[in-house]
């Protein structure tokens, strides 16, 4: 009851001074609580809902749905196992699981963290399930984000959590018990420390010292000689007039004489008749190497197997947009669908012609 | 006898007009191939080798005269939006090899040891992607507000450009710039130890001008969410402490529009904070009451002590400098003077003074503070150096306007361990090789 009047307060506070200002309001001035400049236009309920999307570990968000550990299990062997490996094992990129004991589900703090070379992963780390949610529905899988329904990402969420032993084979994650896992590293945070405040006090502090401020100076650490070269030619990395020059690092490495240094092309828009470009722009190169097997097979094995076949190259380009399973083994291939058509076709080419 | 008005087809005492504006596409092409501006960043290595040979060679040394001095230049308009002179082509942002396994999701560093001044051109401006740099069309680009406000609203670009802007300078700094340093040496230049840094002078609307617009909940309001358009629509949460002070939501930088790679059309700009919260292609933010641990906040961009508790929220980038010339990678030309330069900044604030010491920090001299010194900004040092040819330890320290001194790797080191990729604000140490070659180091 007090709760709506103190809402309605300002709207009384406003109308008084309404009335008070009288002309200026008349030639369309906003009210004191009102917009100062007008701009833009509400956003309606349902445009919030649409973009809306976050979800927060106090249950702000949370969707209605659900999913069991089985059904993500088919999800993630089509649509994340290529990436993340079958059990979540893959280190490529974060591992997802791994690490966690039985006993961290008790303590919420990971033992693994505290262990010099112990894994860091989503289990050991993460201290919401929210979080594992809200992530994989904003932007998962990493070559297709929010193409997942409601359902197919608890369902996915429950099959990470059991490959990190943290809920059981026959566990359903619905908008009920999201907020309630027990994570394995919930009480591993803090945010007692100085960098989360412009005032926080810094955790140490060099000394103003000026004369005679060390005895000894002993180098710690340097750059092996072998790893001279290891960023490219640093000559090539200084332009070649100033007081100082990069040093010619294929000195010491004559093997690597012709390796150039690289510079950052790869983010730039590559024409869409170059498929080298096109396979890294895609990130078809994370799974399948020039001529070597890494998830996927690479793609000299590929135009081995598929030069001199009629229509292989329409074949490719159909495969290398929409994805498949069972031709090379049991790890599925994602779709591509920002993938254009004539991309996809230069890609087919290219690898028909020998990938080279 | 025919006049002179038959020979020739123009007439006579009429001037023809000048092409401004009106350059053919042949004409731009005639002019690019004969300067070879249309050489590739590829072929722009190669070009750098001949020119440094063109050089030594000094054949163009007086009393001869060079052949641009004896040509006719390209004409105006040859490049509508410019580019760096070709000798230049070694000055390019690059990836650190191995770092990360796919180009989309990663980074690429500044050169800084080529850079002048404290305004990072928007080109070499440093990049972090987690899914990728999208391409977005600022005609169709929204900003929704909404939450704890009591008008929720859609902006296009057009709306946000009316509102009264500011132009301010302020670094942006990966709270993992020198990350890979904590263990021990691992890279060889300053592009690589401290390039996920740059400073641009930044145009934009102040978060707190649209937070009023929408009528932001003061009693309940304590944190806004900010979200990206990208492929990972990558979320961050911004304490209202922050967020009322000096946050802008920024479509300009260094006099153009935000390049896509620094998020165009609209980005995020937390000044002082480590970059992921200055989030980039900006079209979200709620206002709300609770952090939201978004991924970026709880997986990545934590700190991992050595009890292994890890801080969340470790946002301010703390008191920071690096000499940029002589630094690692680099080779002196000789005994003699050399000016020792570099930047130095603090997210909390000014820098005060900068001292540089040439012997592994034993003794100290203060540098020159180039003007303007800003707050969360870079700030040129300069002080004098005479190398007589021995071997010699160079390093800065900083210290912002609260007192704080930029610690030492070996103190950082007693109490945050070597695990926590993020937050190294250490004193960096360059050995100069009485052979003149600079080299990345640690010592104790």
């Amino acid at each position: 009851m007090s709760r709506s009047l103190k809402a309605w307060r300002p709207l009384v506070a406003a109308t008084v001074l309404a009335a008070l200002a009288g002309a200026a309001f008349a030639q369309g001035k906003p009210a004191a609580d009102g917009p100062r400049f007008g701009f833009g236009r509400a956003a309606t309920p349902q445009e919030i809902a649409g973009w809306d999307i976050d979800v927060r570990p106090d249950g702000h968000g949370v969707r209605k749905g659900k999913g069991t550990v089985a059904q993500g299990q088919d999800l993630y062997d089509a649509q994340c196992a290529s990436c993340h490996g079958t059990f979540g094992e893959s280190n490529r990129y974060m591992a997802i699981a791994g690490g966690v004991k039985p006993e961290d589900l008790k303590t919420g703090r990971a033992a693994a963290l505290r262990a010099p070379d112990g894994m860091r992963t989503v289990g050991t780390k993460l201290n919401y399930a929210t979080t594992l949610w809200d992530y994989t529905n904003r932007a998962m899988p990493w070559t297709n984000p929010q193409s997942l329904t409601v359902d197919q990402v608890y369902a996915i969420t429950a099959y990470v959590l059991h490959l990190n032993e943290i809920v059981p084979a026959d566990f359903e994650l619905n908008d009920g018990n999201l907020t309630k896992v027990p994570m394995p590293n919930r009480n591993g945070m803090s945010t007692n420390h100085g960098l989360a405040s412009p005032k926080g006090k810094p955790d140490v502090s060099g000394k103003l010292c000026m004369k005679d401020c060390v005895q000894a100076v002993k180098v710690t650490s340097e750059l092996p000689d072998f790893a001279r070269n290891q960023h490219g030619n640093l000559a090539e990395q200084k332009r070649p007039i100033g007081p100082a020059r990069g040093i010619d690092t294929t000195f010491y490495d004559p093997s690597a004489a012709a390796a150039k240094a690289t510079p950052v092309a790869v983010a730039a828009a590559p024409a869409a008749a170059d498929p080298k470009a096109l396979v890294t722009k895609y990130a078809c190169t994370a799974c399948h190497g020039m001529t070597n097997k890494v998830v996927g097979p690479g793609f000299t094995e590929i135009a081995a197997r598929y030069q001199g076949k009629p229509d292989s190259e329409a074949y490719l380009a159909k495969k290398v947009k929409a994805g498949g399973e069972g031709v090379w083994g049991p790890v599925p291939m994602p779709p591509q669908p920002a993938l254009k058509d004539d991309e996809a076709l230069a890609i087919a080419k290219w690898i028909v012609g020998g990938a080279r | 006898m025919r006049s002179v008005r038959e020979k020739s087809a123009r007439p006579i005492g009429r001037v023809v007009p000048a092409p401004e504006h009106h350059l053919s596409a042949e004409t731009i092409q005639a002019a690019k191939g004969r300067r070879g501006f249309l050489a590739s960043a590829a072929a722009g290595g190669i070009a750098v080798a001949a020119a440094g040979k063109a050089v030594a060679q000094a054949k163009d040394a007086p009393p001869a005269i060079n052949p641009w001095t004896r040509s006719l230049g390209a004409p105006v308009g040859a490049t509508g939006y410019g580019a760096p002179s070709k000798f230049e082509a070694a000055v390019q942002r690059r990836q650190s090899p191995g770092l990360t396994p796919q180009p989309q999701s990663s980074v690429s560093f500044t050169p800084l040891q080529n850079l002048f001044g404290i305004i990072t051109p928007s080109g070499v401006h440093f990049e972090r992607h987690h899914s990728g740099m999208p391409e977005v069309d600022p005609t169709q680009h929204r900003l929704m507000i909404h939450g704890l406000v009591k008008r929720p609203l859609l902006l296009t670009m057009d709306d946000i450009m009316r509102f009264p802007s500011v132009s301010r300078i302020h670094f942006i700094e990966c709270g993992a710039n020198t990350g890979m340093e904590w263990g021990n040496v691992a890279v060889p230049t300053v592009q690589y130890t401290h390039g996920m840094l740059a400073c641009s002078e930044f145009t934009g609307v102040l978060l707190s001008t649209l937070l009023d617009e929408v009528g932001y909940d003061k009693k309940t309001a304590r944190f806004v969410l900010a979200e990206g358009a990208d492929g990972s629509a990558l979320t961050r949460t911004i304490p209202m402490e922050f967020a009322l002070n000096d946050v802008m939501v920024v479509y300009g930088q260094n006099g153009e529009m935000l390049r896509p790679e620094n998020g165009y059309p609209l980005r995020l700009l937390v000044p002082g904070v480590q970059g992921v919260s200055s989030v980039k292609w900006l079209r979200r933010l709620e206002v709300g009451d609770k952090p939201w641990n978004a991924r970026e906040e709880s997986l990545h961009y934590i700190d991992l002590m050595p009890d292994g508790t890890h801080r969340q929220y470790s946002g301010v980038q703390e008191v920071k400098s690096v000499i940029t010339t002589p630094s690692g990678g680099q080779m002196l030309q000789g005994k003699g003077y050399y000016e020792i330069t570099g930047l130095a900044w603090s997210g909390r604030g000014k820098v005060r003074r900068v001292d540089v010491s040439t012997d592994g920090g034993r003794n100290w001299q203060q540098a020159r503070l180039q003007d303007p010194v800003l707050t969360k900004a870079l700030t040129r040092f300069r002080a004098d150096w005479n190398w007589d040819g021995g071997p010699a330890m160079l390093q800065s320290r900083a210290v912002d306007e609260t007192g704080h001194v930029q610690p030492t790797i070996v103190q950082l080191r007693a109490v945050r361990g070597t695990r926590s990729i993020y937050h190294n604000n250490a004193v960096q140490t360059w050995r100069v090789q009485p052979n003149g070659e600079v080299w990345n180091v640690q010592i104790a």
